[in-house]
């Protein structure tokens, strides 16, 4: 799809560690996103898919460097983002549209500020006129009725709230929009709606996503490659139809199979592949393989040593001691 | 459709919706802003309006009357320059009148009513009421001002710094909070009241007011901030929590603006809320110091002083406590009631 080899996000070995305290004077750092390692090309979307409370969100906050990443370098279009001034530039570039489209709008300000915030903050206009006629386009957009403009946001539902916040990022016009979870708070008529139009803005406005769901059935519909985390570490990351049709990660495998397929008879075929236990708490993750305590395929060497991320064949890797022996 | 979607959504079943369906759809009651939601509700709380109005009315009232009054509340009525003292002015009933007052309007003359009578000394009791409680508002309403400003500056340096500095100032709170109140208000006002303030402040402007007053504002600043800060603090912390702030910071924007547009305006109404509900109690405190001889200098007086004072002829003059008790009661309960309804109106998640 890219013209040029660079790609638009280069995320290497990235870490968000957060210290929890765990007495007056101790602390246990939780290592919420742990050595991931990824790349966007320009125009593409990247899906990241993962059980909650595997670190898809931290990731997404991370890359915008919301959070200070604890290690870790985060490349954009070729450069690294490091200074401060990088950052401001940065900002005008990425955006984010948030999980909760209830606590992602200030209550007390109408619609048209929330939507010009970021072009208050940067002063990327002249003219209160042209703050407006800009407002108007954006909400044209997403679908808003302009005469919302002057209106507060607790007045709009959670399909209307979330256009507001898309609308938010797309003010600045960015290139690259971190989408975490846009459409899990909404109820399942709506989120084709807001899928669909994410879909339409990329292909207008050549945006690059970074989109984040639970639901692989979400992601799969927008995902160009599919990433799949699990407790902080990205276990494997293909092509959207290669993870479909060949997973090799034991985790991936397991969640594909519990999506529900159309034909009942293979449904039946391709039996489901149930998780036993539950995740372990970021705080004590298990030694070596993350996935082992629940993996039916783990071994001693499994405890013994994290398994590389390795390509495996083009474009398709995965972090797995037994990826031959599995899929043999 | 470039993939198909999901089983249970068919994507080729959501075409776009004509101009004329979408509003059909859009449904929405006419725009109303936070502020004129929250008059409007309340508005219709009957008791909230009803204390309002008698907040306004005690406060007008102890504002103007001074001001017409033919008496003043030092006057001693009896004691005129040259004569000798007219005691028949001491302690007169409501609606009576003293000696020379009564040969003036067998004369046909007219003389302004005692309403509520005078004191041992002569003065009229009405008067010395309406400055009681002038002072007995402006002690609540200035007390409250200390109290917000040292709370909400500590509160939301806590809140908004964090860390260390947060877990110092948290400490300190905890300490002032578990003391008992009481007997500190007691310990201060008295040590305060004592030592050298009196002098300190003679000859300034202050001096009118009093050392015991002044120090009754030391004691509501060094103890009362508290729970203003810890407010100011809670709100602060799950404010920055909200998304919009991280919002905000993905923008770019720098903690001014943050402070500005986000924080400031989604806590104004709690300060609000809380201020209205300090003033009585600092009316309540100033009270009762006063009553134990603790808060203004005579001549001036205050509601818990005249109450202090009626206690000497408690057996023949019993409405001289019953009125300051009654404004004391009318103010603190409405006040009370007022800020319950402001609370109600505006914030509806603090109901507890
Ligand atoms: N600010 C924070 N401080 C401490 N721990 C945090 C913080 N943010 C996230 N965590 C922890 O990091 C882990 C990953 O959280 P994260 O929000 O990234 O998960 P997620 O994959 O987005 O989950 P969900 O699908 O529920 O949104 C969780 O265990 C969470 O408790
Ligand atoms: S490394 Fe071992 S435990 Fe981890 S996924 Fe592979 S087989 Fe399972
Ligand atoms: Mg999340």
């Amino acid at each position: 799809m890219a013209d040029n080899q660079t790609p638009l996000v280069d995320i290497r070995h990235l870490k968000e560690y957060f210290y929890i305290s765990t007495g007056p004077f101790t602390t246990k750092p939780l290592k919420a996103v742990d050595d991931v390692s990824f790349t966007i090309r320009r125009g593409e979307t990247l899906g990241l898919v993962g059980e909650s409370g595997c670190g898809k969100t931290t990731v997404g906050r991370t890359v915008l460097q919301l959070y200070k990443p604890t290690g870790g370098e985060i490349w954009y279009d070729g450069k690294q983002v490091k200074t401060a001034r990088d950052l401001k530039e940065f900002r005008t570039k990425a955006t984010m549209v948030f999980q909760d489209p209830y606590s992602s709008l200030n209550p007390r300000m109408t619609v048209s500020d929330i939507i010009a915030e970021p072009l208050d903050v940067h002063g990327l206009y002249k003219t209160k006129e042209e703050r407006r006629e800009r407002v108007l386009e954006l909400m044209q957009y997403v679908g808003l009725n302009s005469e919302h403009a002057s209106r507060y946001a607790h007045e709009f539902s959670g399909g209307q709230r979330q256009r507001i916040g898309i609308a938010r990022s797309l003010s600045v016009n960015p290139e690259f929009i971190v989408c975490d979870e846009p459409v899990s708070a909404l109820d399942v008529s709506i989120q084709a709606q807001v899928i669909n139009m994410f879909d339409e803005l990329q292909d207008k406005l050549g945006l690059t996503y970074l989109f984040i769901a639970h639901d692989l059935l979400v992601v799969r519909h927008i995902s160009d490659r599919i990433a799949v985390m699990y407790l902080g570490k990205m276990v494997e990351l293909a092509d959207a139809d290669e993870i479909y049709g060949h997973p090799l990660h034991p985790y991936s495998k397991s969640l594909i199979s519990a999506v529900p397929v159309p034909d009942p008879r293979t449904a039946r075929a391709n039996q489901r592949i149930a998780l036993k236990g539950d995740i372990p708490s970021p705080l004590n993750a298990p030694s070596g393989c993350p996935f082992r305590t629940r993996c039916p395929y783990a071994t001693d060497a499994c405890a013994e040593s994290m398994p590389e991320f390795k390509e495996v064949s083009s474009g398709h890797f995965v972090a797995c001691h037994r990826t031959a022996e599995i899929n043999s | 459709m470039k993939k198909p979607f999901s089983l249970q959504v068919d994507m080729d079943s959501f075409l776009p919706a004509s101009a004329e369906e979408k509003e059909y759809m859009v449904q929405m009651r006419p725009s109303t802003t936070f502020f004129r939601d929250g008059v409007k509700r309340l508005v219709k709380n009957k008791i909230a309006l009803i204390s309002f109005i008698v907040i306004v009315a005690i406060t007008v009232a102890a504002i103007l009357i001074p001001a017409f009054w033919p008496y003043s509340y030092d006057q001693m009525l009896g004691v005129q320059p040259g004569r000798p003292v007219d005691a028949s002015y001491n302690n007169l009933k409501p609606m009576t009148y003293g000696r020379t007052e009564q040969k003036l309007i067998d004369a046909g003359e007219d003389v302004f009513p005692h309403l509520f009578g005078t004191d041992q000394h002569g003065r009229d009791y009405f008067i010395r009421v309406v400055y009681g409680t002038r002072i007995s508002l402006a002690v609540g309403f200035f007390a409250s001002i200390i109290v917000l400003i040292i709370g909400i500056t500590i509160g939301a340096i806590s809140g908004y710094v964090g860390g260390k500095v947060d877990l110092v100032i948290m400490r300190i709170v905890d300490i002032i909070y578990s003391l008992p109140d009481m007997l500190m208000v007691i310990l201060l006002a008295s040590v305060l009241g004592v030592s050298r303030l009196g002098e300190a402040i003679e000859g300034t402007s202050l001096e009118r007011i009093g050392g015991n007053i002044i120090s009754l504002f030391i004691v509501f600043a060094i103890l009362y901030w508290v729970s203003m800060a810890r407010l100011i603090r809670g709100q602060i912390l799950s404010l920055r929590e909200q998304e919009y702030v991280l919002a905000a910071q993905a923008t770019g924007a720098r903690s001014g603006w943050i402070i500005r547009k986000h924080l400031i305006p989604n806590c104004i109404s709690v300060v609000i809320i809380s201020t209205a509900l300090q003033i009585p109690n600092a009316i309540f405190t100033e009270s009762y110091l006063s009553f134990l001889g603790l808060g203004v200098n005579a001549p001036m007086s205050s509601l818990g002083s005249l109450a202090s004072d009626a206690l000497n002829g408690i057996s023949s003059y019993p409405y001289r406590l019953v009125i300051p008790a009654i404004v004391i009661s009318l103010i603190v309960l409405s006040l009370n009631l007022f800020g319950d309804g402001l609370r109600d109106a505006f914030d509806p998640k603090l109901n507890a």
